[in-house]
């Protein structure tokens, strides 16, 4: 007989197209996974938790100071997964390490950031690689305690985490004299339930308190106060997903797997125009074209037209542009973007600019928390101004209305959800003005209707 | 009145916090409360208010302001289609269109026999999975071509009427 769950679970996917296909370059989070090997003995089979016993010098070599461990991931020059690309090294450096009470240690899981799904595919086939490298993150920053907070969206993969996580404590991996060390550490799951503003993590702070999610003044920071007011160090999935390899292997060999100042390998979740989407775990600064070729080219008898190389909240980069980037913080950030996430939206010759913002400014006003005036009000302008132009209401001063409210909103809001929202109105604005133009003058597209 | 399962389930959030942070387990108790009653009312609401020791109105605060709370009853079966631009790229929209003519409802709305709910949502983080959908919050559907609709809705319906 079948029941409701076994129908839905026929179209749960399995990561065959997103995360099995062999067309990752040096995978080190993604290596060896088939879908069926998430569990603790095949994580250990792989070379699992040995950072781990590096760290704390189980089997006979010497422990680690905290100060060698974050001294090796600064060396790697492993910066933030999340999208702000800040130095991690640098950000557990900050924690107080001697402060005597309570700090926490939070992974900022939320991924709602359109464009963006490689933590799910991470926390789904590799959960325990995330679990050891926040053990060994929790280790660095003498920290006892750390929650993982998961996109509500996810939630089989939040359970699939609560399974990780079991395992791991009944192995000694995570609790209290971790392998009969005196090292302890509590790591528990939380989930979001469909607010993209918790992916900011001061506004994550407020929601894995029980409260709506609304940003936090910054100062003071989360590592002078966080959660529950203490001192708190957080990063995202893939961010600690890099960790262990880094013990293994040493900072140095880390940066040397990419380009100077951007180490290791990255995850690329690239969507929209192209054959084959999926996540692709290659090297920092692999050139853009090799990345596309990795997804399958653009589709099949289009031309690349546009790509959003970064999450939604990045600018838009023409393909004239984008073919020459390397992927890697600095290239994208010379050509006038962000490489945010890695969530690389690629749209080909058919697409319209102003139909592709209109989606993304809608998005921006539902998910604009409320609380600073400019991005309340601001995103609503800019949604409402980009459909009356879609729809064919646009008037002639309507670019410069947008270019005028986007600049009000931007450095006026507490959390970067404001900028977020304004800079890809600008930046389409920039790139594509004759299409908007076109827009203006004749009511319709410049290119064929689509839905 | 909350079910002694019900409780055991909310204890399970609530150890994972500071003995002073039990609000902190507030979101997993109305998505566990949503789970087993369809959507969470007010009374639901007052009752985890008192279970974890807080205001009402701070529980309320927190069931309007994340999307995916229910709060008012819905269909059997929440279908939530993605629609954000990288959706929109890959057929999201028409996704969204296909089960309206289906179900003979717009998004927002719910069929007469009470089954379905249809939304449009944001990004579920599923971003390469296009055309994506969750069903009742907690079970996400990837690559839904018409034919796989038809299987889902079909499916579903089959098993409701058996």
């Amino acid at each position: 007989m079948m029941t409701a769950q076994h129908i839905l679970s026929q179209f749960r996917a399995t990561g065959v197209q997103t995360c099995f296909h062999d067309r990752h370059i040096n995978p080190q989070i993604f290596a060896g996974l088939n879908g069926a090997n998430w569990r603790l003995k095949d994580y250990e089979a792989r070379g699992g938790y040995q950072a781990l016993r590096k760290v704390l010098g189980i089997g006979g070599c010497e422990p680690m100071t905290q100060d060698q461990v974050i001294a090796t991931v600064k060396e790697s020059a492993l910066r933030g997964r999340g999208g702000a690309g800040f130095p991690t090294g640098l950000k557990w450096s900050f924690m107080p390490r001697q402060f005597p009470g309570q700090k926490y240690l939070v992974c900022n899981s939320d991924e709602g950031e359109p464009g963006t799904c490689k933590d799910r595919d991470i926390m789904e086939f590799n959960p325990h690689i995330v679990i050891e490298g926040m053990a060994i993150a929790a280790f660095a920053m003498g920290i006892s305690v750390g929650y993982n907070y998961i996109h509500g969206e996810i939630f089989s993969t939040y359970d699939r985490f609560e399974e990780a996580l079991e395992e791991a404590r009944a192995a000694g991996l995570l609790g209290n004299n971790i392998l009969g060390s005196n090292f302890s550490f509590q790591l528990h799951a939380a989930h979001g339930f469909g607010a993209y503003i918790c992916g900011e993590e001061t506004a994550l702070l407020e929601s894995l308190e029980g409260k709506k999610g609304q940003p936090r003044f910054k100062p003071p920071f989360p590592a002078s106060f966080g959660l529950y007011g203490k001192p708190t160090t957080i990063n995202n999935t893939e961010t600690f997903a890099a960790v262990p390899w880094i013990i293994r292997n040493g900072g140095q060999a880390y940066l040397e797997c990419g380009k100077p100042n951007n180490g290791g390998t990255k995850i690329y979740s690239v969507s929209g125009d192209v054959e084959m989407p999926g996540n692709f775990e290659v090297p920092m600064g692999t050139p853009f074209s090799k990345l596309l070729e990795l997804a399958g080219g653009v589709r099949a008898g289009r031309q690349l037209k546009a790509v959003i190389p970064g999450g939604s909240s990045s600018p838009i980069l023409p393909a004239s542009i984008m073919m020459d980037c390397t992927m890697d913080y600095d290239s994208i950030a010379k050509a006038g973007s962000m490489l945010g996430s890695g969530a690389v939206i690629v749209l080909d010759d058919s697409r319209c600019m102003v139909k592709s913002l209109q989606r993304l400014s809608y998005f921006y006003m539902h998910e604009s928390c409320g609380q600073c005036t400019p991005c309340r009000e601001g995103t609503g302008w800019l949604s409402r101004v980009v459909d009356r132009i879609e729809t064919g209401h646009g008037r002639p001063a309507d670019m410069d209305l947008l270019d005028s409210v986007a600049n009000d909103i931007m450095g006026r809001t507490i959390c970067a959800l404001g900028d977020a929202a304004a800079m890809p109105v600008r930046a389409m604005i920039k790139h594509f003005r004759h299409e908007f133009e076109h827009h203006v003058a004749h009511k319709t597209c410049m290119v064929p209707a689509y839905v | 009145m909350i079910s002694e399962s019900t409780k055991a389930r909310f204890a399970k959030e609530v150890a994972k916090y500071p003995a002073d942070q039990a609000q902190s387990a507030v979101m997993a108790c109305l998505a566990i409360v949503q789970q087993e009653l369809g959507y969470v009312s007010t009374d639901s609401e007052a009752q985890v208010a008192e279970y974890l020791g807080m205001a009402p109105m701070a529980v309320h605060e927190v069931t309007t302001f994340y999307n995916m709370y229910n709060q008012r009853p819905v269909g059997k079966y929440k279908l939530n289609v993605c629609t954000n631009l990288p959706c929109q790229l890959r057929e999201g929209q028409n996704t969204l269109r296909y089960l309206e003519t289906k179900l003979g409802i717009t998004m927002g709305q719910t069929t007469p026999d009470g089954l379905f709910t249809l939304q449009q949502s944001e990004c579920l983080g599923a971003c390469a999975d296009s055309p994506v959908m969750l069903v009742n919050d907690r079970s996400m559907c990837s690559f839904m071509t018409p034919e796989k609709l038809d299987q889902l809705v079909d499916g579903l319906r089959a098993v409701e009427n058996k």
